[in-house]
């Protein structure tokens, strides 16, 4: 329901003043892929195993065979070049062509040069059985979706991080049971800057849990299991950012997870990851979950942490139609962008859970379709948990009156450790009494015309068309150069990975971005 | 903790009357010494009746013998008139408990020495008069998040230009010149850096603590530093972080530790303060 009477002529404005910053970036986008596009997809085309590295350590063969290959071939897609190996030899499977070429038991200068047309039909059975698995997987929980329908918004998001995959299923569980819609395995800490996807089950972590293909398996099992007892759809979301974004991508998609983090300004901004570089596998990633039907999450609610929630909405707003437009470019439709927000405002300023509730209702009504995710207070939680699980009930009742969908729940633990099981228990009973409490508060009120809420909120859309209009006139990249954005200055070549981004040759190929893309090879959509 | 009462620098938005959550609690020792006991026990409603609540999880269904185990728990710890006021289940594994108890254990305050941080809170502009008077050039201060911790928003608030909660960066500082090395840096290679910069000043900031991951680190900077001789030896060694106290930092052999609620005018006065002392030394 509208009610803070925006002016829509204005949010037009901003979303094509967004469309405006996206084109050249993705112009650029086009131009370019990355170290990690290409091990994403030499892992769709099943390659997928690990292999002792130069250090005798085990690494994904992905990662051999990209950091083996001559960069004047990787130029022309990796796929290329599997494709003329195979072509060659025409009998040997993913581990024997991984082998063979990290082993250095392949003649290169031999190989035939190959065309995309014929790369295509050279590798066309692996990719289509990527696709395949893809869909399947996406089916399975559509199904799953449709059969335990899921419970009403918002839903309930809580994180399990205590290192240990079977740890976190434990935890997991127990939050299922007690509600909980939507379990985030967090990762180990610094996990998004490694540059390749640990392997196989994980036990120990920092701050978290390894991401590997197996963890996902492992939680996708157990979350599916409870599912069924409780019969309530649970969904599973990981973290697709940092280096290894686009492989990230593509082992979630394989193992079926509903949501995915995947913003690439939060890398930039505080991960110091190399903004062309992330911003290119961002592309490549949303394709591949706009695919799987995964929806994502972006992280603009961290821009508040850094600087003062009540002066800068505005930042948040104007990356959100900044992050709409790139997602919409990559196929994502409106239900798969879940664009992020927080309560951060300072406690102490008069009014600030009303005009929290006047920010959660704007972002809610310049985005009517998406699905918004509202994250906790963290900023000013301390050890006080008491207190702490106060600010957390007054969050939970500003995303139920405002129709949020999807609310990261505090903990009142926060800022101290890692939720202990006991943390998550208080903070799922708090949501549950006023979701179930105020179920209906959000139908029964008006805002009053002109009041503080409502002036509020046009405010802070009146500066987002200011602050995206001068994001058009001076580049995203450059903006973020000058620091426009949570206050955090990234320069164009500088952060991590940057050595990963080249240019496409002209015989570039990556089939899964065309296929993918396109919507080809796509057994008929279930929505 | 480092209680820094209200000496903001004034120009926050209007509102800050009420209890900060950030800053650390009023502890008030200098104004209150005649109304310091001797000994305490812990207060319920009345002086030494050692009532203490306690929350928990047992790993067990949720049933009559979860109760009886919470109680034992409880009473094995050492106290008395213990009560079970509250018990859940937590899915099919797991309780819940909120327990009330009695302790007659008592600490005898006169043993107790806190190490604490005493220095003058300077303002901005303070800070950079003092320097360039006593000291006469720039300090060279080094900041960074050792180890795998990835966490930069402790260090970037103390030293970025814009400041934090109104409150100007080292980097803005005239009579400093600071370098924020941010994430992600080893051990060796900070300590490369502060050989190469000849620093006044090393900040260190960790925020992840798992597994007291934290000490670990700060230890073996400590260590690693000890063998470099060509660090001055009036390098001012300071760490921060959420689970940072002075006290803490003082047992890893830092000279100072910051915990939440520091803003970065008391960094600046405290490198100040000390850099003078150390002059005059």
């Amino acid at each position: 329901m509208a009610k803070l009477n925006l002016d829509r002529d204005m949010i037009d404005s901003c979303r094509e003043l967004a469309g405006d910053i996206t084109h050249p970036m993705l112009v650029y986008i086009n131009r370019h892929s990355t170290i990690a596009i290409e091990r994403s997809v030499l892992r769709l085309l099943g390659f997928d195993d690990v292999m002792e590295g130069p250090d005798g350590m085990p690494y994904p063969v992905c990662n051999l065979i990209t950091e083996k290959l001559d960069r004047k071939r990787l130029y022309h897609g990796v796929a290329t070049f599997v494709a003329a190996i195979k072509k060659r030899y025409p009998r040997w499977n993913q581990s024997k062509i991984a082998e063979k070429f990290i082993r250095g038991e392949v003649n290169v200068d031999k190989l035939e040069e190959i065309s995309a047309e014929e790369a295509l039909l050279v590798l066309r059975p692996w990719i289509d059985r990527a696709i395949r698995h893809i869909d399947k997987m996406r089916y399975k929980k559509e199904e799953m979706r449709e059969k335990y329908s899921s419970a009403r918004t918002p839903l309930k998001y809580v994180i399990v991080a205590t290192g240990n995959i079977h740890e976190d299923v434990k935890h997991a569980v127990a939050g299922v049971r007690q509600g909980a819609d939507i379990i985030a395995v967090i990762r180990s800490t610094a996990q998004s800057l490694l540059d390749y996807v640990p392997h196989g089950v994980t036990t120990e972590g920092f701050g978290g849990t390894y991401a590997t293909q197996e963890n996902f398996k492992i939680m996708r099992a157990a979350l599916d299991e409870v599912a069924k007892k409780e019969k309530r759809y649970v969904r599973l979301c990981n973290y697709s950012s940092g280096l290894c974004m686009p492989e990230i991508a593509v082992i979630g998609a394989m193992e079926g997870l509903d949501y995915l983090l995947n913003d690439a300004m939060y890398g930039i901004l505080f991960r110091d990851i190399n903004m062309k570089r992330t911003l290119i596998d961002q592309f490549f990633s949303r394709v591949i979950i706009a695919r799987a039907g995964i929806t994502i999450n972006t992280g603009e609610d961290n821009y508040l942490t850094t600087v003062d929630a009540f002066d800068n909405h505005h930042q948040v707003l104007s990356s959100h139609f900044i992050n709409e437009s790139f997602a919409k470019q990559a196929g994502l439709r409106d239900d798969q962008i879940g664009l992020g927000h927080a309560f951060e405002m300072n406690p102490t300023i008069e009014d600030s859970i009303a005009l929290e509730i006047g920010m959660a209702q704007l972002v809610r009504e310049v985005f009517p379709r998406c699905p918004i995710k509202y994250m906790p207070p963290t900023k000013y939680k301390s050890g006080d948990i008491f207190f702490s699980h106060v600010m957390d009930a007054m969050y939970n009742l500003v995303g139920v009156m405002t129709n949020q969908d999807i609310q990261l729940l505090g903990m009142a633990t926060e800022s101290n450790h890692n939720p202990h099981l006991q943390d998550r228990f208080w903070s799922l009973k708090n949501a549950s009494y006023i979701f179930h409490g105020a179920r209906s508060l959000s139908d029964e009120l008006v805002f009053s015309a002109n009041g503080k809420i409502m002036r509020h909120a046009r405010q802070v859309l009146d500066r987002t068309y200011k602050f995206l209009k001068q994001v058009s006139n001076t580049s995203l990249l450059d903006s973020i150069e000058r620091g426009m954005f949570a206050d955090i200055s990234r320069t164009k070549e500088g952060g991590r990975g940057y050595d990963g981004v080249f240019e496409k040759s002209r015989r570039y190929f990556n089939p899964f971005l065309d296929l993918m893309l396109s919507g080809q090879n796509r057994g008929g959509r279930r929505d | 903790m480092i209680n820094r009462g209200n000496q903001d620098r004034g120009n926050n938005r209007s509102g800050n009357k009420g209890h900060d959550t950030k800053r650390a609690p009023y502890t008030g020792y200098d104004d209150l010494k005649e109304k310091m006991p001797t000994e305490v026990k812990a207060y319920g409603d009345h002086r030494d009746d050692g009532a203490i609540q306690l929350s928990f999880t047992l790993p067990m269904p949720c049933c009559e013998e979860a109760k009886i185990a919470a109680q034992t728990l409880v009473e094995k710890m050492g106290f008395q008139k213990v009560n079970v006021i509250y018990t859940e289940a937590m899915g099919p594994c797991f309780t819940f408990f909120v327990v009330y108890g009695c302790s007659d254990v008592v600490v005898d305050l006169t043993k107790i020495e806190v190490p604490k941080l005493d220095f003058p809170n300077y303002s901005y502009e303070q800070v950079n008069g003092l320097i360039k008077e006593k000291i006469g050039r720039k300090l060279v201060v080094l900041g960074a998040c050792i180890g795998t911790d990835a966490h930069t928003v402790g260090i970037d608030a103390i030293f970025n230009m814009k400041g934090y909660m109104g409150d100007y960066g080292l980097e803005r500082y005239t009579s400093m010149q600071a370098i924020n090395l941010r994430a992600q840096v080893s051990t060796k290679q900070l300590i490369e850096k502060i050989v190469a910069l000849q620093a006044d000043a090393v900040l260190i900031s960790r925020v992840v603590t798992q597994r007291d991951e934290h000490i670990d680190v700060l230890k073996e900077f400590i260590q690693e530093l000890e063998q470099e001789k060509e660090v001055a030896s009036n390098l001012i060694k300071i760490c921060g972080g959420p689970r940072i106290s002075h006290q803490l930092a003082k047992e890893l052999g830092f000279d100072a530790g910051f915990g939440p609620g520091t803003k970065p005018s008391h960094v600046a006065s405290y490198i100040a303060d000390e850099s003078i002392k150390r002059l005059a030394r």
